[in-house]
């Protein structure tokens, strides 16, 4: 069995890029790709610092992970040395606070400290920068936009979230800037009096429909947030444009991480598909966790193993492992023709499943090197 | 205690990449077998339990029937809000015209939890005895394949959170509804579903946290996905090391030493769960559905508790 090794290299497909950004379906190792790929680039000679979402605790713990800060800290290089790893560069690594993003992304942008204390102390806005699924793409690319501009590091590597649909990512800055540009929000900054007269009926329908449908709490609460927001629109539009244009720009290359299995292989499709409507880079397909079998015909196996001395019985069970991990292979196989096939992709980064789960410096050395 | 498949709703959750879709088509198979009206309904996807049945899986937002007395559907917030306004307001302009408009849409997007209360507001939909969609019937089981575990939870508590934060009103009412159904362990049940593999372990037991604490739910069953074969004793094992370099022998060997791996962490799932996981086999060719709901079926009745029954703190 041939494992297909991709003569570009990985180095070599990222070589010049400066924004890396890792996408793939939950589950598949993009966290630890991200990292080890980040320890790879920072081998190399490179100021780099790795963005993820939501690392494990073993892994954040072993990459000395503050759990505060929302700001980049180094790894410490002595504690990388002392695994064996010699990083010419350096390796900086953060977790990403969607909250703290988004605190930190309005207080910038308010005009004054009363805007930013209404939209701050705001129940509406409060909700919404908590937790609530599609602020955390958005606060992943904003942060990725600020640590661009500060520009404190060679190359970023963005672990982006655990997204079903990867579209959530792809669209987070258009979506928010539709919805500040959007009709709907006019229409509750519109004052009342003769602006309100001049609203059309349908609309004054639909708004007074949803305030009896939603209770009239909550709709004060979303009105006086997007008021208060208002103030902050010109700075928003101007900074989800800054975004967009990073996500186009010839420096940003997107990765695709999947493992062969059914699943994960349709939303790598998928999302293939949509970076290419989005005319975003596609860098690289890295195909993880794959199980590599030998060639060996079972039958045969359980001959050999007979003659050299195993009891029957035991290369049976011997023979059957190899016959399983054949079927096994065989699919993951499969799967890699699919994807090269779908993406049109010659060489993908194929990573052998490897015996332990990456969860600390020694699992990232061990998959960086299988990546690069 | 409700016996599992008499419940009416099973949320079958689970860290990204375990098996959830599969073990909730089997499950699913599972319920229909035994004779009851089965959905499987898929949350924001797109129809990947059809395609386990190798079903085309468009048309997501129809009922349609896999197998006998098994249906699915994938679950999108814009349907459900259409489906949901047509529901609430009386029939005619007003609703269409709400059900069109991109105000409307964009409002109900942008308010928190709401693409999550409107989701689970569909669940419960299938749910009810006597359904809300018209010319629709009832089912005695509606098998939730679940986001990944974290947004999972998120979904269960959006109509408390909803309610709580609209105060009065349809919605906030509707919400408490939907929240008392979710939170009757008689009625609802959570599955988690885990790969014997430390992350998924660990993450089942933050599931059991999470839950306990803002749904005040516990996890009904645990059921551990793709186990591989542990077919070596320790004198067999000790044999073949000494057996010498065949590169076979190495890859079964350490397929050996994996499954090893796997039994500790199925340990550490029941100390993190108080229960002995329900455990299918890995299928080598590929997973098969049937026979995962042959597997499944007796184990899902017979939950032993783990040694040391409680979670350490």
């Amino acid at each position: 069995m041939s494992i297909p090794v991709a003569p570009p290299g990985l180095a070599a497909l990222l070589d010049g890029k400066r924004i890396c950004i890792v996408a793939g379906s939950g589950g598949v190792g993009k966290t630890t790709a991200s990292a080890a790929l980040a320890l790879g680039l920072a081998a190399s000679g490179k100021r780099v610092a790795v963005v993820t979402i939501d690392p494990a605790k073993r892994l954040a713990e072993s990459l000395g992970l503050r759990e505060l800060g929302n700001e980049p800290s180094q790894v410490d290089p002595a504690l990388l040395a002392s695994h064996g790893a010699v990083i010419e560069g350096e390796l900086w690594a953060m977790t990403l606070d969607p909250k703290a993003t988004f605190d930190d992304l309005i207080t910038r942008l308010a005009p004054d400290a009363q805007t930013r204390e209404d939209v701050l102390g705001n129940r509406i806005y409060q909700q919404l920068s908590s937790a609530v699924a599609g602020s955390q793409e958005f606060t992943a690319v904003t942060k990725l936009y600020d640590l661009h501009h500060d520009g404190n590091f060679d190359v970023l590597v963005l672990d982006t979230p655990p997204s079903r649909n990867a579209l959530d990512f792809l669209d987070a800055p258009d979506r928010l800037t539709d919805f500040f540009e959007g009709r709907a929000l006019k229409l509750i900054l519109v004052p009342t009096g003769i602006a309100a007269r001049l609203m059309s009926r349908g609309a004054s329908v639909v708004f007074s429909i949803l305030k009896r449908l939603t209770g009239v709490d909550l709709m004060d609460d979303i009105a006086v947030f997007l008021r208060a927001l208002g103030g902050l629109m010109d700075g928003f539009r101007e900074r989800a444009a800054g975004v967009k244009a990073l996500l186009a720009d010839p420096a940003t290359t997107f990765l695709i991480v999947t493992s062969p299995e059914r699943e994960p292989v349709a939303e790598a499709i998928f999302f293939h598909g949509k970076l290419r409507e989005a005319r975003m880079a596609f860098g690289a397909l890295i195909v993880n966790r794959v199980n590599v079998a030998g060639d060996e015909d079972p039958d045969e196996l359980r001959a050999q193993l007979v003659t050299d001395g195993l009891a029957d019985a035991l290369a049976g069970k011997v023979a059957q492992s190899a016959a399983d991990l054949r079927l096994i292979a065989a699919r993951d196989a499969e799967q890699i023709e699919r994807l090269k096939e779908e993406l049109d992709v010659l060489h993908p980064v194929v990573v052998p499943r490897l015996d332990v789960e990456v969860q600390d410096i020694g699992g990232l050395l061990a998959l960086r090197e299988a990546l690069m | 205690m409700t016996a599992l498949l008499d419940h009416r709703l099973l949320v079958v959750s689970g860290k990204g990449g375990v098996g959830k879709t599969t073990v909730a088509a089997a499950l699913g198979l599972v319920a229909a077998r035994a004779g009851k009206r089965t959905i499987v309904a898929e949350v924001a996807r797109r129809g990947d339990v059809a395609s386990a049945f190798d079903r085309d899986g468009s048309a997501p937002f129809e009922e349609i029937e896999l197998a006998d007395g098994l249906f699915h559907i994938s679950i999108d917030p814009q349907d459900a809000l259409e489906e949901y306004l047509r529901d609430q307001l009386p029939r005619g302009p007003v609703a269409d015209l709400l059900a069109r408009s991109r105000v409307f849409a964009l409002l109900a997007a942008a308010t928190p939890g709401m693409r999550e209360l409107l989701t689970v507001g569909k669940l419960w939909e299938l749910a009810q005895l006597e359904r809300r969609t018209p010319g629709a019937d009832a089912y005695d089981l509606v098998v939730v394949d679940a986001p990944a575990t974290g947004h999972g939870v998120a979904v269960l508590t959006a109509p408390r959170t909803f309610a709580a934060a609209a105060g009065s009103g349809p919605v906030a009412r509707q919400g408490r509804r939907i929240d008392a159904t979710l939170s009757d362990p008689s009625l609802t049940a959570v599955i988690a579903v885990a790969k014997a593999e430390e992350l998924a372990v660990t993450e089942t037991g933050e599931l059991r946290r999470s839950l306990q604490e803002s749904m005040g739910l516990a996890i009904e069953r645990v059921i551990a996905n793709a186990l591989d074969p542990d077919r070596f004793d320790a004198s067999e094992a000790e044999q073949l090391r000494s057996q010498g370099a065949h590169p076979a022998v190495a890859r079964a060997l350490r397929g050996h030493e994996r499954a090893l791996r796997q039994r500790a962490q199925l340990e550490r799932l029941a100390q993190l769960t108080g229960q002995v996981a329900a455990v299918l086999p890995l299928h080598p060719g590929g997973p098969d559905i049937e026979r995962l709901a042959d597997e499944l079926a007796p184990q899902l009745h017979a939950v032993l508790p783990a040694a040391a029954a409680e979670a350490p703190a």
